[in-house]
C-alpha cells in the first residue's frame, strides 16, 4: 500500500530510502538517533517535502518532486502519533479526538459521540473532560492513538511511540500498544532506536544508518543474522567479516580462521557469534572439533549475573560467562586467555 | 536572630538609591491626589467638556485598536512566519513610531493625509474628504503610534507559539484556516490580548501626533490628554480631575495585565 522512495538532505545528512509498507503490516524504522528516520516519517506525511523520489499510497502519488505533485498533509489519509504526542493544550482529551472528526465536517455533538467511542475503546473515557496537562504519560499516549485513528487512516505513523515514558510505564505501555496497533487493520510504520521496541512491535524490521538502509527483514532473522555492527551491538552478538577459504572455513578479515558446521553460502560472508557461545580456558583445550585461538582479555564488565570479557587478538568478540568463571580462572585486563567455540555455535551468512 | 541568607542582602547603596527611584514616581503622584479637588469632583467631571473628551479619548482608542488588530495582526503574522528580503526593515519600520518623538509622527501623516498631503491631496480633489481636524484624524493619529505595540506583543507571541501543534492538526486533516482558527489564535490568545490592551493604553494617552495632525477641537478632537493640556494652566482643578481619570483608566489596564506582560 505505501510505497516510498525518499530522497532528503536534512544538515549534513542525506537521506536515501526505499519503503514497503503492505497491508496489515507493522513496520520498524529501527536505528540510532540522527539516521534520519523521522524525517522519512515526516515526508510521508507531507509535512516536508522531498528533494527527490516518489511516495505513493494505495496508488495515489503523494509526493513526486519530478512532476510537481505535492499532495498535502491535511489530504493525505495518514494519521500521526508524534514522540511527544503534541495534544491540543487548549482541548479536552475529547475535543482533541474529536478534533479531525469536526475538521472533517461532522457536527460536535455527533463528532463528540464518536470520539467518545474511541477513548473507551482506549480505556481512557475517564478523563474525557481533562486538559492534556493533567492526563499520565501513558494516557497521553492513547489519547494520542485515538485522535491519530479517529480520522479513519489508512496509515499510521508512529514516531518514537514509547519514548516519553519512564521505564516502569514502558513495559506496560509497550503491550498495550502492541494490542491496540493489532487492533488496526491499515500499514502501520513506527520509528524507534530501542531494539526492543521494534522487535516487539514489528512484523518487519527496516534497519536505517546514517540515511542508508542497511538490513531489513522479520526481527528473528535480523538478530539471528545482523548485517551491521549496530544492529549486532542491539541485539548483543559478536559479528564479523571474513572470506570462504574452504568449503566450511572463514579467512577472517584479521586473517584468523573459523569453522563453521554448514557449507558456506558465498565468498563474501559475515559471521555471528553469541557472546554466551564462547568458553574461555587457561590452558589450550583438547579434543572435539571447534575453533580454538589464543587471545588477552582487553576488559570485563559485570552485567547483572553475567561477566561480559572483551577479548582482543585475531578474533576480536566479547564472551559472556559466570562470575564463578572469572574467579576460577582467575582472570583480569591483560590476562593471556584460550577462547573456544563450536563450529555449530558460528552462524555464517552472506554479506 | 534570624538573617536575610548571603545573596538576600543588598549591597550598601542599593536600597537607597531603589528608595529614590521609587519616591521619584510616586511624589507627582501624590501630589496630585493632595490637590485633588475631591468636593468638586462629582461636578468637575459632569462638565461637557469633560465627559466630551472622555467619550472621544475611549471610543478613538477602541477604533484605533480595533484597526490595529485588523491590519496588525496580519502583520504580525507575516514578520513572524515568512520570510522576504527585507523583513527586518520592515520590522523597524513598523517599530519606529514606538521611538520617534510623537509630535514627528503627527507631522509626517500631516505631509501624508494632510489636504496637501501625499495621499491627502488626490482623496481631498475627488471626494472632498479630508482626514486632518476630524475624529478620524484622531483614530489615524492613534493607529499610527499605538499599532506598533500590538505588532509586536502579537509577534512575540507567535515566535514562541509550538508550530508542532499546528504540524499535528494538518495530520488530523485541518486546512491552513483551521488551523489559524482553532489551533493557532487559542494558543496567541494571551499574546493578543496583552497586545490590545497596550494598544489601547497607548492610544488613549496619545497626545503630540494627535494635536499636530487633528488639532485640539473641543467636542471634536480634544481627547483627554488635549484636554489635561489646555486646562492646566486655565482651570488647574479641572486639569486634575482630568488627569484622575486617566490614571484610573490607565491603572484599570495596568493591573490586570501585571502578570502577563511584566513577569513574562
Amino acid at each position: 500500500m505505501l510505497s516510498a522512495t525518499i530522497e532528503a538532505h536534512v544538515g549534513d545528512l542525506h537521506l536515501e530510502l526505499e519503503l514497503q509498507v503492505d497491508e496489515g503490516e507493522v513496520v520498524a524504522l529501527l536505528g540510532p538517533n540522527g539516521a534520519g528516520k523521522t524525517t522519512a516519517l515526516r515526508a510521508i506525511a507531507g509535512l516536508r517535502p522531498i528533494d527527490a523520489g516518489r511516495i505513493e499510497l494505495d496508488g495515489v502519488v503523494l509526493d513526486h518532486p519530478l512532476t510537481a505533485t505535492f499532495i498535502p498533509t491535511s489530504q493525505r489519509p495518514i494519521g500521526f502519533v508524534f514522540q511527544d504526542y503534541r495534544l491540543f493544550p487548549h482541548l479536552s482529551a475529547l475535543d482533541n479526538v474529536a478534533f479531525g472528526l469536526r475538521v472533517r465536517g461532522a457536527a460536535k455533538p455527533d463528532a463528540r459521540r464518536q470520539a467518545t467511542g474511541w477513548l473507551e475503546r482506549f480505556g481512557v473515557g475517564g478523563p474525557a473532560n481533562d486538559l492534556p496537562r493533567t492526563l499520565s504519560a501513558g494516557q497521553a499516549q492513547r489519547v494520542a492513538l485515538a485522535r491519530a485513528l479517529a480520522t479513519e487512516p489508512r496509515l499510521l505513523l508512529l514516531d518514537e511511540p514509547l519514548a516519553a515514558l519512564d521505564a516502569g510505564a514502558r513495559l506496560r505501555v509497550r503491550t498495550e500498544l502492541r494490542r491496540h496497533l493489532a487492533a488496526f487493520q491499515g500499514g502501520r510504520l513506527l520509528v524507534t532506536h530501542d531494539p526492543v521496541d521494534a522487535f516487539v512491535l514489528a512484523d518487519r524490521l527496516v534497519i536505517v544508518e546514517g540515511g542508508r538502509i542497511t538490513q531489513t527483514g522479520p526481527p528473528a532473522v535480523v538478530a539471528a543474522r545482523p548485517r551491521s555492527r549496530y544492529v549486532a551491538q542491539l541485539i548483543g552478538v559478536n559479528l564479523l567479516y571474513g572470506t570462504a577459504s574452504g568449503e566450511r572455513t572463514v579467512r577472517l578479515d584479521t586473517g584468523a580462521e573459523l569453522t563453521v558446521a554448514d557449507p558456506l553460502p558465498g565468498p563474501e560472508v559475515a559471521v555471528a557469534i553469541r557472546p554466551q557461545a564462547i568458553a574461555l580456558y587457561r590452558r589450550r583445550p583438547e579434543g572435539s572439533p571447534r575453533n580454538t585461538w589464543s587471545a588477552t582479555i582487553e576488559d570485563l564488565e559485570a552485567d547483572r549475573d553475567r561477566v561480559r570479557v572483551t577479548i582482543g587478538g585475531a578474533v576480536p568478540a566479547t564472551a559472556e560467562i559466570t562470575p564463578a568463571a572469572v574467579t576460577e580462572l582467575d582472570l583480569a585486563a591483560g590476562s593471556p586467555i584460550w577462547a573456544a567455540v563450536k563450529a555449530v555455535d558460528v552462524s555464517a551468512y552472506g554479506r | 536572630m534570624t538573617r536575610p541568607a548571603g545573596y538576600g542582602r543588598a549591597p550598601g547603596l542599593i536600597v537607597p538609591l531603589a528608595v529614590v527611584a521609587l519616591a521619584y514616581v510616586a511624589v507627582p503622584f501624590a501630589a496630585l491626589l493632595q490637590r485633588a479637588p475631591w468636593s468638586d469632583l462629582g461636578d468637575l467631571l459632569g462638565r461637557p467638556v469633560v465627559t466630551d473628551a472622555l467619550r472621544l479619548s475611549v471610543i478613538t482608542a477602541f477604533a484605533a485598536t480595533g484597526i490595529s488588530m485588523l491590519v496588525g495582526m496580519p502583520l504580525a503574522w507575516v514578520l513572524a512566519r515568512t520570510s522576504f528580503p527585507g523583513r527586518s526593515a520592515a520590522r523597524a519600520l513598523v517599530l519606529l513610531p514606538m521611538i520617534l518623538p510623537p509630535v514627528v509622527g503627527g507631522t509626517a501623516l500631516v505631509l501624508a493625509f494632510g489636504q496637501r498631503g501625499l495621499l491627502g491631496a488626490p482623496v481631498y480633489a475627488s471626494t472632498g474628504f479630508l482626514l486632518p481636524y476630524s475624529p478620524w484624524g484622531v483614530v489615524a493619529a492613534n493607529t499610527f503610534v499605538a499599532m506598533p505595540f500590538l505588532v509586536l506583543t502579537v509577534e512575540a507571541g507567535l515566535r514562541a507559539a509550538d508550530q508542532r501543534y499546528e504540524d499535528a492538526a494538518a495530520t488530523l486533516g485541518a486546512g491552513r484556516w483551521t488551523i489559524l482558527r482553532r489551533i493557532t489564535l487559542p494558543q496567541l490568545a494571551p499574546s493578543i490580548l496583552a497586545g490590545s490592551v497596550l494598544c489601547w493604553a497607548r492610544a488613549l494617552g496619545e497626545f503630540g501626533a494627535t494635536v499636530t495632525f487633528a488639532g485640539n477641537l473641543v467636542g471634536r478632537t480634544q481627547t483627554l490628554p488635549l484636554a489635561v493640556s489646555l486646562t492646566v494652566e486655565s482651570d488647574r482643578d479641572a486639569a486634575i480631575a482630568l488627569s484622575l481619570v486617566l490614571i484610573a483608566l490607565s491603572l484599570a489596564v495596568l493591573v490586570p495585565l501585571r502578570d502577563r506582560w511584566f513577569t513574562a
